[in-house]
């Protein structure tokens, strides 16, 4: 069961005001962040190593909470969210880190199957969405085996199942394709896009200019520094216009 | 509920590791100490308290009147005008068989009930012996009056209140019945400090996959339940242990005590409260092990968003 409200119709699914974010005493990392994320829409983040991409994911997956400004998640303020309301939204949430975070022990199975337990779904109503998830990234085979038998590629599978099990209404990715050969890197964008279709708001933080340029109509956000130069909607990179 | 119930598909986000870290085994030898310190405080009550019962309110009344038939004289009406007294619960004279079988002890000639044929125990002057026992609880004036009675009945006989030369021994074994319950105190503490430590380390170790839970929206309660059902069982392991190796020491002791039926030692014995407290402390052991883990890791849940 979630605690968290659904979104308004017309309303943004992320609203970011004058965020500002530091660790401990030092400058701030991510500074005057503001933007607008609609439902349905396909975003993705992009910028030099040590830009923020990162930390602005977490604020993005609720890992952290910003220093400064004013941050809204389906339409609810999260900077002054008791912890124990954080649970509900973060379930509608799904996340694809980038050093994967698999649970070594467990098998692909069960780390695919991680959301839908947390949520209290039957181990009769979950065997099939896993199982098919399993072969959809093409691991059907190699269900029962844990990731250290498992290649890099083969791992990010399992952890971009893992995100999208529970039809999470965001998803959020951090360099998805960074492990995978360019085959399978479109085969996954091509599962992030279908979700998309049904709905849900995709944010992906690459470095590939060739996966931005296979999604039409994806907005692009830029971070310079720990500055947002192109605020969503500000700036378009639609295939057509791109060069 | 102490030990929670989790999914067998939820268990599995911990490594089955069970026994395997040093908890069990420290949890065992403490729960050994702890109830072998618990038995001993009971037992060393329960003597007090019949040491503190039988020689509260008593006395002894000796008469040494040089003349055998006077004393035997005085001290019989000593018996009797005490047993008329209101204060006076009982009197009774010791006999001289019975002063003659307890010294025959000393000399080697017991088992002949009136000394035997020892002619050394025989010829011993020994003292008359009036035991009184006060009614109710103002001992200092029942004293009083027993000295204003015995001054009367067999004057120059000397008063002993039992308490006088017991009561330091009884005292002795309640300290130490004390210091027992204080031992139990503090190795329950450190129990409770060894879960904690557990615990902790725990949650130190499986902190990635802490942190994967939560960021997959698994709440507070839900990570504790895995922990904590893990750390009771650990601890519940252990716990078992300790009171196996517990119960086999007790149940060695008390059969080499049951051969022990006078003096002080025979005192000593746990009764049916005392057994049923040393059943109930790993049940507790159990539950305190299973509450200190839980506030333990909500704690340092809390400490993470």
């Amino acid at each position: 069961m979630t605690d968290a409200a659904p979104v308004r119709p017309g309303g943004a699914m992320v609203e970011f005001d004058g965020v500002g974010l530091r660790y401990g005493p030092d400058a701030e990392i991510l500074s005057d962040i503001s933007f607008n994320l609609q439902p349905g829409s396909f975003y993705f983040l992009t910028g030099a190593s040590g830009a923020g991409k990162t930390s602005l994911l977490k604020m993005l997956y609720l890992a952290q909470r910003p220093s400064r400004g004013i941050v809204r998640l389906f339409g609810e303020d999260l900077v002054a969210m008791p912890r124990h309301r954080l649970p509900g939204f973060r379930r509608r949430i799904g996340v694809v880190f980038q050093d994967f975070r698999l649970i070594p022990h467990l098998s692909a199975r069960d780390n695919i199957a991680l959301p839908l337990r947390i949520a209290g779904v039957s181990e009769e109503d979950l065997s099939g969405p896993v199982g098919e998830m399993l072969s959809w990234i093409g691991l059907g085979d190699r269900a029962d085996a844990h990731p250290a038998t498992l290649s890099g590629g083969e791992q990010q599978r399992v952890a971009i199942a893992r995100a999208v099990i529970a039809r999470p209404q965001l998803l959020v990715a951090d360099e998805p394709t960074g492990n995978v050969d360019p085959e399978m890197a479109m085969r996954l964008l091509g599962l992030f896009e279908a979700l998309n279709r049904l709905g849900t708001t995709v944010v992906v933080a690459t470095h590939d200019i060739h996966l931005i340029s296979r999604i039409e109509n994806a907005q692009m956000m830029r971070l310079e520094k720990g500055r947002l130069s192109d605020p969503t909607g500000a700036l378009r990179y639609p295939p057509a216009n791109r060069t | 509920m102490i030990i929670p119930r989790v999914p067998v598909q939820h268990r599995r986000l911990l490594p089955d590791r069970r026994l395997s870290g040093p908890t069990p085994w420290v949890v065992a030898i403490l729960m050994m100490l702890t109830l072998l310190a618990a038995a001993a405080g009971v037992g060393l009550a329960r003597s007090a308290n019949a040491i503190g019962d039988a020689i509260a309110g008593r006395v002894t009344v000796q008469i040494v009147t040089a003349n055998p038939v006077t004393r035997a004289e005085q001290a019989a009406a000593l018996r009797r005008a005490a047993a008329a007294q209101p204060f006076v619960r009982s009197a009774r004279s010791v006999e001289r068989e019975e002063l003659q079988a307890m010294l025959g002890q000393w000399f080697g000639s017991e088992g002949s009930g009136d000394g035997g044929d020892d002619p050394v125990l025989k010829s011993l002057p020994l003292p008359a012996l009036v035991d009184v026992d006060f009614v109710g609880e103002d001992r200092g004036g029942h004293m009083e009056a027993l000295r204003a009675l015995v001054a009367r009945e067999a004057p120059g006989a000397r008063i002993i209140p039992h308490a006088e030369w017991l009561g330091p021994v009884a005292r002795l074994i309640r300290s130490l019945a004390w210091i027992a319950g204080g031992m139990v105190l503090l190795m329950t503490a450190a129990s409770a400090a060894v879960v904690i430590m557990t615990a902790r380390a725990a949650l130190g170790t499986h902190f990635a996959t802490i942190e994967m839970l939560h960021l997959i929206g698994a709440t507070d309660r839900q990570i504790t339940r895995l922990f904590q059902r893990r750390i009771a069982i650990d601890t519940a392991y252990g716990i078992a242990l300790g009171s196996t190796v517990a119960a086999a020491i007790l149940l060695l002791i008390g059969w080499q005590w049951s051969g022990v039926t006078a003096g002080l030692a025979a005192t000593a014995s746990l009764g049916a409260a005392g057994w049923a407290l040393l059943l109930a402390l790993p049940l507790l052991a159990i539950a305190l092990a299973a509450f200190t883990a839980r506030q333990t890791l909500l704690a340092a849940l809390k400490k993470i968003l």
